[in-house]
């Protein structure tokens, strides 16, 4: 038995070692928004923050994990899609069909976290997430104009 | 669609659909957040919905539902169509929401949607029509409603934003307010009815922002691979890895004892299936079920045995469909000063949709259900019907908006057919089945396979007096009906592009005075459908690198001599535009190349201009700029019109880098995306979408149209960086250093 806090809420998970990460949120948590795409931490539709750190869930295996170990998903990622990143997503109309939105967005948040002042060459370097309708043009858009909201005051 | 069930005729009187609403409940002491799709239950008097049409239905507080019937799978359709609908209703954008029309209340209503499927760029320019007369139809209706509660004449009304205002009086009253009313008033012949010119237009032409973002920013969106159900089990399917191979027998002695594991079973004669709690445990068994194939000699197919098979199409003299046999073009070409002459292929290629093929199914003795993402709801309809044994009106549909579609989930419905075989090995247990990645990439509908020798003849003066096609390749008809005799067989859909009929929406743009266009059709064991475009990407790389190759033989500039054969005057614009914002002729930073293209097809006239480098010592191609302009004739949503562009760049891209899936042993070898490389946001060029519409009567498509220039644009710049010409795709196999 491994107690998880994902997004704050805290669960008592017992599974096979071998299950990934990602099975473990979407079957055992109960937690969709994060998505299955290639199985090979290739596609990052599946990606999660585990104590912090981005990472691609679908290869990260259960018994890699460590009680009281820290997860956040998409779900958790803010109250109310109030993060800068989902704010720019609508503002910039970034997403067609959507189903790789959750990875996108969790990965231009952990670029903003490490680097507030994103330049181009940093959203290359970070934005590894494949998207088949075709969205970069708009994610490279939307993630500047995240640069910009993140900086304004909270109630402005 | 050529078996639809809705030329049937049916008799059962409508009821309000039946639709579902997912609740989120925590369920006690587990912790365990299950998400419960409870059926509402179904009205039997209509009148309780205030419907205007089987399109709308208007609620007390202003809210206007707008059913789709057509599938939203990103292409942005969901947005365009509520702008067509609300510009004719004069409703209040704001208060828009939208409902997905299931195939069975289609079946009940008798066919009062009309077509579903979504496929053919038919979203908009086949639905426009419909969708507008809908909206003109319920304000009709409102206003006559509005006019008997004043007891004034209709004269005297106007509406705006969802809002009628009686012109003497000043008096006021919002569409809520009236739609129990109006729903009573006999509805107007709405053929009769004279919709709006496209200069009274106020939101049609709008870039607004899409109606169906906010839920894709949360991971709150439901997908059909995300559905839960009461008892639910999940799946497995391992179909041959041999297209064509059957399966003797397996052995489950391993996996059965495997956690989680309740049902090992036989599917069909080629494949087999692990029935488990949860996916992974069903994944994880099904990789110890040591299965037995009947491979025949299906395994000596390879690529290579493909290829000289389809090569015998390009010489043959017989069981040829000549298409287009126009003045003498195999003696003008003989007669001709300087001939042209090249050899095209391009391979199979996977869809590779983000969201892996699924479906959830559960059948009764009397029922059968199923869960899934589809381009053709009344496909998938049909099959849950036809596999389940049970009677189609017995059959639910539940539409789920699929993460992807380019094609793969349009009027195939494979997917829904395992589902439902597989449900049936549990009775009354619904059964989600998820594909891996894997399973996905090996057992698509690929992009047809095929080659094209093109040969072309120029005059004294450098003009092309004539050209013969000869193609080779796959026919995704003769795939999808292989029972019929398809001897002497004229499949027009492979020769698409190539159109000579001035009233067809997918014409050669070029006037040649001698043409000869021929098909071989070359079947293969590979299953072979719908790719974005359908056959357009194919033959407007064959017809634009070709005629490029014309003009460097002809010794003339790209642009001018395409200028001097483009029968087409609003394809002629569309070039011009194209060049003219690309900045065609003026000078580039050293090292990088200009590359032009156009084509029709979908009734929209595409050109793309290419900017690109090439890495001599590595041989990686970058590249840096496409322009792109189009005229679809009406430009509903300008914002997703240039979504739509940037995807089918970023798709045709990928494709003309890497995309091949080839054949070994019988089976594609590409399995997932490290192998089957796709474009990445450092890879995307920078797009420039011009979009110029002309109207007139015919409305065009543009997710699929779009994707045809890329291909050519950027081998057409990449032959003036190597030097060579480039005839074969992908240019990852070509040696470039």
């Amino acid at each position: 038995m491994t107690k998880l806090i994902v997004n704050g809420r805290s669960f008592d998970v017992q599974v096979e070692p071998d299950t990934p990460l990602l099975w473990v949120i979407r079957e055992q948590i109960g937690l969709t928004g994060t998505k299955f795409g290639c199985g090979i931490a290739q596609c990052g539709a599946c990606s999660v923050y585990l104590n912090g750190q981005l990472m691609r869930s679908c290869i990260y295996k259960f018994s890699m994990l460590k009680n009281g170990d820290q997860i956040t998903t998409i779900e958790g990622l803010s109250e109310n899609r109030s993060h800068p990143v989902q704010k720019a997503w609508a503002e910039v109309d970034v997403p067609q069909c959507g189903y790789c939105q959750s990875g996108q967005i969790m990965a231009a948040a952990d670029l903003l976290k490490r680097k507030p002042n994103a330049t181009n060459r940093d959203i290359d370097d970070a934005m590894t997430n494949i998207c088949r309708c075709g969205t970069y043009q708009r994610i490279r858009e939307a993630i500047h104009v995240a640069v910009g909201l993140a900086k304004k005051p909270a109630n402005v | 669609m050529k078996d639809s069930f809705v030329e049937k005729r049916y008799s059962r009187t409508h009821h309000a659909g039946r639709r579902n609403f997912l609740i989120q409940t925590a369920v006690g002491g587990s912790g365990l957040i299950l998400g419960l799709y409870l059926p509402q239950i179904a009205r039997a008097d209509a009148s309780f919905v205030p419907e205007m049409n089987a399109w709308i239905v208007i609620k007390p507080d202003d809210t206007v539902i707008i059913r789709m019937a057509r599938t939203e799978m990103g292409q942005g359709t969901l947005t365009g169509l509520a702008q067509l609908v609300a510009e004719e209703l004069d409703c209040d954008w704001s208060k828009v929401t939208t409902e997905r029309v299931s195939p069975q209340d289609n079946l009940k209503r008798k066919n009062a949607w009309g077509q579903m499927l979504t496929v053919g760029s038919f979203g908009i320019r086949f639905s426009q029509d419909v969708v507008r007369r809908a909206g003109a139809a319920a304000r009709l209706m409102l206003l006559q409603a509005a006019a008997q509660e004043w007891k004034v004449p209709l004269s005297e009304l106007s509406v705006a934003n969802s809002l009628i205002t009686h012109t003497g009086s000043g008096r006021q009253i919002s569409y809520g307010k009236l739609a129990d009313a109006a729903a009573k008033v006999t509805p107007p012949d709405s053929k009769g009815l004279i919709l709006k010119k496209p200069e009274e237009w106020k939101l049609i032409g709008k870039s607004v922002k899409r109606i169906d973002t906010f839920d894709k920013l949360d991971g709150s969106k439901t997908y059909a691979v995300d559905v839960k159900l009461p008892g639910m089990l999940n799946a497995i399917l391992i179909a041959s890895p041999i297209f064509g191979a059957k399966l003797l027998k397996i052995d489950a002695t391993l996996a059965s004892s495997m956690p989680g594991v309740k049902k090992i079973a036989v599917i069909g004669d080629h494949a087999f299936t692990v029935i488990a709690d949860t996916w992974w445990h069903a994944k994880a068994a099904s990789e110890k079920v040591i299965p037995s194939w009947d491979e025949g000699d299906l395994h000596l197919k390879s690529s290579s045995t493909i290829a000289a098979y389809l090569r015998t199409g390009l010489t043959t003299k017989t069981g040829l469909f000549s298409f287009r046999d126009e003045g003498n073009a195999i003696s003008a070409i003989a007669g001709s000063v300087k001939q042209v002459e090249a050899t095209y292929s391009a391979p199979f290629l996977a869809h590779a949709t983000m969201e892996p093929m699924n479906c959830t199914a559960m059948v009764t003795t009397d029922r059968a259900e199923i869960w899934v993402p589809t381009q053709d709801p009344e496909g998938a309809l049909l099959a849950t019907s036809r596999t389940s044994g049970i009677a189609i009106e017995k059959c639910i549909v539940h539409r789920f908006d699929p993460g992807g579609g380019f094609g793969r989930r349009g009027r195939v419905s494979d997917y829904v057919v395992y589902a439902v075989q597989i449900a049936q090995q549990m009775p009354g247990i619904p059964i989600k089945m998820i594909w891996t990645r894997e399973e996905d990439m090996t057992h698509g509908q690929y992009r047809p396979i095929s080659m094209c020798k093109m040969t072309a003849g120029l005059d004294a003066n450098n003009r092309l007096i004539g050209m013969h096609v000869r193609l080779s390749g796959q026919s995704i008809y003769a795939w999808r009906n292989p029972n019929e005799n398809l001897v002497g067989f004229k499949d027009n859909s492979q020769v698409q592009g190539w159109q000579g009929d001035p009233k067809s929406d997918q014409q050669l743009v070029y006037q040649v005075p001698n043409l000869l266009i021929e098909y071989a059709m070359r079947n293969t064991h590979v299953p072979v459908g719908t790719w974005r475009g359908v056959n357009i990407p194919q033959n407007a790389f064959y017809m634009e690198t070709f005629i490029e190759e014309i003009a460097r033989a002809a010794a003339q500039d790209s642009l001018e001599f395409r200028r001097s054969i483009t029968r087409l005057p609003k394809q002629l614009a569309i070039l011009n535009l194209a060049a003219e914002k690309a900045g065609w002729g003026k000078p580039l930073p050293k090292g990088v190349f200009r590359g032009i293209a156009q084509f029709m097809s979908y009734a929209a006239y595409s050109a793309a201009v290419v900017e690109l480098s090439l890495n001599k010592k590595s041989g990686e191609v970058k590249v840096h700029r496409v322009v792109l302009a189009v005229d679809c004739g009406y430009a509903v949503n300008p914002g997703q019109i240039a979504a739509q562009v940037e995807g089918s760049i970023v798709y045709g891209l990928s494709a003309v880098m890497w995309g091949e899936c080839t054949v070994e042993r019988g089976r594609i070898k590409q399995t997932n995306f490290d192998n089957y490389r796709v474009l990445r946001l450092a890879e995307m060029p920078k797009v420039e979408t011009y979009i110029a519409p002309t109207g007139g009567s015919v409305w065009g498509g543009i997710g699929e149209p779009t994707i045809a220039v890329v291909a050519p644009a950027v081998v057409n710049a990449l032959s003036l960086a190597t030097g060579k010409f480039i005839r074969d795709l992908p240019i990852k196999n070509q040696v470039m250093t």
